[in-house]
């Protein structure tokens, strides 16, 4: 789960700087789509780098969510009693210290999920094409996020990233080995959660708020 | 002061347990969480009813026999044992819940007593050193770090009394594993078995039934002892280590 997930995070700091690209205009941002495209030629086809990328996050995602799921099913097993509920008592009932995004991880997981389906369909493929479609890739983005409700949604989303980052980036080091500091909150790890979570987070929200206050390029 | 404690009541492992209201009209405040309890239980005997089942001890916060889940938090609002809770921590008029730890592990005996054979076997997994015993050598032959014994020593408090299980919402001993795993670790007479310990202790520990870490923290808050977090990410360490040393060879 660390791993893939760590692969994930990688490739979404490479997406957020292609988004960015808004930010220069719409020549330089199609041009950079379509260097994509071209990556790596002749020693790799046509979209030949992006398929390799599609392949490995969508292996990434199918062991995460593998991994949630053999998770899932045995801590639920572990902390239940048989024929009564856990605790009765109805103080206290959001633990200790534990923070929002910990006990999210799985709720904003499924947000996040269903978001990046909605997300292929509309700037990828252009099947759901929300303010029209067009072979511009700067076009789309463009036509999507002057609507209100396509940026409003994009934000939900985009929080659920950062709730399942914030608590995902540190765990997932933990996991690793990673956390040498005594408590929770204090832990360096959670200071670097917090920046690439901010950073992934608020670089993301940048190009469709722009566009829809009307400041791209 | 007056007090009101819900109480979970479970007749033996098989019965279905409920949530029993009592009333405590006398309590001091000096009183510890433990001696509130006897007073119920001896109001109960008088009255011809069945006393409360818990378990104690040394009831100086050093044994880990005692530990029931207080207000939905293990040991209770303070970072200590329950029974070094006194009951100045509440109120003239509370109502307090409380509840034994639960875990799938854990099954409940009696009331608020829960078996936790399964700690005993994760330690007979591999939380101990086989040295051979004889006399004890000079304490300078074995130079260890300040900063190593201090650490090796701190995770060492771990009095096995399951709160770090009871807190965890994923119902994971990982907490308890990790700080034999530590104390163990850091020292030179653990270094002969660190990795047969660790794949051993986890084994037993998944074997158990207990659940799998998170990294949530529940289980740092609710120790009496302290236990540091960062004792998992030591124990994924040596795993991490002892795993690739067993596939390469």
């Amino acid at each position: 789960m660390a791993v893939s997930g760590l692969i994930m995070i990688g490739y979404l700091l490479l997406h957020m700087y292609g988004n960015l690209k808004v930010f220069a205009g719409k020549e330089a941002f199609d041009e950079y789509a379509h260097h994509l495209r071209t990556f790596g030629e002749p020693m790799l086809p046509y979209e030949g780098l992006l398929w390799i990328v599609r392949v490995v996050l969508l292996a990434a995602i199918i062991v995460h969510v593998y991994a949630v799921v053999v998770l899932w099913r045995r801590n639920r097993k572990a902390g239940a009693v048989r024929g009564a509920r856990r605790y009765y008592s109805k103080k206290n009932r959001t633990g200790i210290q534990r923070s929002y995004a910990s006990f999210t991880m799985r709720w904003g997981g499924l947000v996040v999920l269903a978001f990046i389906v909605y997300h292929l369909l509309h700037l990828t493929t252009n099947d759901i094409a929300p303010g029209g479609a067009s072979d511009s890739p700067y076009e789309r983005v463009v036509n999507g996020f002057e609507i209100w409700y396509v940026v409003v949604a994009y934000t939900i989303a985009m929080l659920a990233v950062g709730f399942h980052l914030w608590h995902g980036i540190w765990s997932a080091l933990t996991t690793l080995g990673q956390n040498r500091s005594s408590n929770r909150i204090d832990s360096r790890l959670t200071g670097l959660a917090v920046v690439v979570t901010l950073v992934i987070t608020l670089g993301f929200l940048m190009p469709p708020w722009a566009i829809f206050l009307g400041l791209e390029a | 002061m007056k007090i009101t404690v819900n109480v979970w009541r479970q007749q033996d492992a098989e019965s279905k347990g409920s949530m029993v209201p009592y009333v405590l009209d006398e309590v001091s405040e000096h009183m510890s969480f433990l001696e509130m309890l006897d007073v119920l239980n001896e109001q109960l005997t008088l009255e011809g009813n069945d006393p409360v089942a818990f378990d104690s001890d040394c009831r100086e916060g050093i044994c880990g026999t005692c530990g029931v889940v207080i207000n939905g938090i293990p040991h209770g609002p303070e970072v200590t044992t329950t029974c070094q809770l006194h009951m100045r921590t509440f109120k003239d008029g509370d109502v307090i819940d409380i509840e034994p730890w639960r875990a799938g592990s854990f099954p409940v005996i009696k009331d608020l007593v829960v078996d936790r054979g399964a700690f005993d076997r994760i330690i007979q997994a591999g939380g101990y050193i086989s040295a051979p015993t004889g006399s004890a050598v000079e304490a300078n032959n074995i130079p260890v770090p300040k900063a190593d014994a201090d650490h090796a020593f701190e995770a060492a408090t771990c009095i096995s009394c399951g709160a770090c299980v009871a807190a965890c919402p994923n119902g994971s001993a990982m907490l308890f594993t990790a700080a034999k795993i530590t104390h163990l670790g850091l020292l030179p007479q653990g270094q002969p078995e660190r990795d047969s310990r660790v794949l051993g202790m986890v084994e037993q520990h998944d074997a158990e039934g207990f659940g799998g870490c998170t990294n949530i923290g529940e289980c740092t808050a609710a120790c009496p002892k302290g236990i540091p977090l960062d004792t998992i990410s030591r124990l994924n360490r040596d795993l991490l280590g002892a795993l690739s040393r067993q596939t390469i060879g």
